[in-house]
């Protein structure tokens, strides 16, 4: 193994047979990617959360989470299901706005300024802040309409065409559809759309991308790509990833966030951010007990 | 450690091995197939023995005089109906006009924009489902009263658009509330994550993808509106009318008045009349429906 960052034994997982195959699989895909590591600097912070609680209603989801995001760098959120992460995350392009009833409590700060703040307009937010979906969700229309949406809305200035072939291009997808830009996106194969998603959000040059989750409904060949692409986003963008899947946040992030559910005295759930490190700490010798016991498939 | 067997779990048939044997007669299932297949029938006989009997009786008339021709009280074989016929397009055109922007507009704000914890946008909801059912004539009655004379509209074409707009809104305003609820929040959360503003989201994504479903509700609630009665003979659709109308506040009639009152001649060419007359209410209403479904069909989409 090249580089440190993929050889970390994720678990000592019951099923070996698995293990192995996951194994195999990122040491083929990812070769390319271990000479081009980056390593894990301190770089700028761009989002900086204190304290950060999430309510829905009186019905308080995530419970003081305080954690960095910094430039440059893939910082994954992984837990179990209902622990907060994707809560989490949707804080960070104001998504949450959306749920009614929903507030939070404590402090984003994105470069330094609130992004809760009074005279924040959450439209402009969602501009720089991009975010790609757990399930590909390209719009009903044709694959080159996908990509110029976000231009169009935002009233870009330059050529159109230049934008979507450098977006396609940017989420390794244009060799694929270039022939066949005004076919339905919805025509695709699932990760092909994935890509389309992706490629839709860094045609309005964002600042920052999130993704929910983006590989869960896709297959690991498909999978596999988004990684490979994740890595070369990360040179131009910040990347906050939300994953059921410990490999792949071993795989492709620099820092990781371990939340999980506690259940306080009430018997109500709350999310909660156990561990917070350098992607090799957690994975290689975690400070906390719980989020050794998560990543070794004890519990979760 | 507890074993399956500590708790339990059931086990296995004993018969395991057996043969599965052919299929068997089983009277309760044809029974039942067969009252569903008669509840069918009975809705389609009738509908076929009312177009069987309207065509029958109203062939002799089916001709160019019946939509070259205004209406005569004294001599029936030269009498038509283009002066109904001409008044239902208008009618329906204007209630088109006016229902179609409210109702679509009204559904938006109660899907989009509405805060659905709120009381007072739930009894909105509820009560809108109630108008939808109240009697056309209460309809009749409101149009003739605020409109026609305390708006001073009188008894012209322009009362009885607004007042079948009434009539159907609710309809319409359902209608659009469930094609817009069927676009998938994905396509939202979609637009929105892209910083493209509210209105931007509806008028880009939400509305051309429920635009098939609309236009499907909107069509079936104006072809009910097309064969209303009721209303309008409250509101001045006369029976006599000997011109097309010509502007908004035209004196008019509609097909469904004109066959009223041809039914009620005794003459038996009247009759004929009428009989035809309902041949090409029904067309009008199959030509709707029709394109309903077209719509529906050519433009459903699937996510």
């Amino acid at each position: 193994m090249a580089h440190p960052r993929h050889t970390y034994t994720v678990g000592e997982m019951s099923e070996p047979k698995q293990t192995a195959e996951a194994e195999d699989r990122r040491g083929e895909v990812h070769l390319g990617n271990f000479e081009r590591s980056r390593s894990v600097s301190d770089t700028a912070a761009v989002f900086t959360v204190e304290d950060l609680s999430v309510f829905y209603g009186d019905y308080e989801a995530v419970r003081n989470t305080t954690l960095t995001v910094r430039e440059n760098q893939i910082t994954a959120m992984i837990g179990p299901s209902g622990c907060g992460k994707s809560t989490v995350l949707r804080c960070f392009n104001r998504m949450n706005d959306l749920i009614p009833g929903a507030r939070v409590a404590g402090k984003v700060l994105y470069h330094d300024e609130d992004l809760y703040g009074p005279d924040i307009d959450a439209v402009e937010v969602r501009r720089r802040i991009g975010m790609v979906f757990q399930k590909p969700n390209p719009f009903p229309k044709s694959i080159y309409d996908n990509v110029a949406y976000g231009p169009r809305v935002n009233k870009m200035k330059g050529s159109l065409d230049d934008m979507v072939e450098e977006a396609l291009v940017g989420a390794a997808l244009w060799e694929e559809v270039k022939d066949k830009l005004k076919a339905n996106a919805l025509s695709l194969s699932g990760g092909q759309q994935q890509r389309l998603c992706i490629a839709r959000t860094i045609a309005v040059k964002p600042d920052v991308i999130l993704m929910d989750e983006p590989c869960s409904a896709l297959d690991p060949i498909a999978t596999a790509k988004i990684e490979d692409l994740m890595h070369d986003l990360a040179e131009k963008y910040t990347i906050v990833i939300v994953t059921h899947n410990m490999q792949q946040a071993a795989r492709v992030s620099d820092r990781t966030a371990f939340f999980t559910a506690e259940v306080d005295r009430k018997g109500v759930r709350h999310g909660r951010l156990i561990e917070f490190d350098l992607t090799s700490t957690i994975f290689g010798k975690p400070n906390d007990r719980r989020t050794e016991d998560y990543i070794t498939g004890r519990f979760g | 450690m507890t074993t399956p067997a500590d708790v339990g779990i059931p086990s296995g048939r004993e018969d395991r091995g057996g043969r599965l044997g052919p299929t068997r007669h089983r009277p309760l299932e044809v029974l039942f197939h067969g009252v569903l297949l008669a509840s069918l029938v009975i809705g389609v006989v009738f509908l076929a023995t009312l177009l069987i009997y309207v065509i029958a009786r109203g062939w002799a008339r089916l001709d160019s005089r019946l939509w070259e021709n205004f209406n005569s009280i004294r001599r029936p074989e030269r009498a038509g109906a283009q002066a109904a016929i001409f008044g239902t397009i208008w009618v329906m055109a204007l209630t088109a006009l006016i229902c179609l922007p409210v109702g679509i507009l009204a559904a938006i704000h109660m899907e989009e924009y509405a805060d659905k914890t709120k009381w007072w946008n739930r009894a909105i909801e509820l009560n809108l489902q109630n108008l939808a059912a109240v009697p056309s004539i209460v309809y009749g009655i409101l149009g003739l009263g605020i409109l026609a004379r305390q708006f001073g509209l009188g008894t012209s074409i322009i009362t009885a658009a607004i007042t079948l707009s009434l009539l159907v809104l609710p309809v319409v305003v359902v209608a659009s509330r469930e094609a817009i609820r069927a676009v998938p929040n994905t396509i939202r959360d979609g637009s929105l994550a892209l910083g493209a503003t509210k209105w931007q989201t509806i008028w880009k994504q939400i509305l051309p993808a429920s635009i098939p479903g609309i236009a499907t509700g909107s069509i079936l609630a104006l072809s009910r509106a097309i064969g209303e009665a009721a209303p309008l003979l409250l509101l001045g659709a006369v029976t006599f009318v000997a011109f097309n109308p010509d502007s908004l506040t035209s004196a008019y009639t509609v097909l469904p008045i004109q066959i009223y009152d041809w039914i009620r001649q005794s003459r038996e060419e009247f009759q004929v009349l009428a009989a035809a007359a309902i041949v090409i209410l029904l067309a009008i209403l199959l030509a709707m429906n029709s394109l309903a479904i077209y719509i529906r069909n050519r433009y459903q989409k699937r996510w």
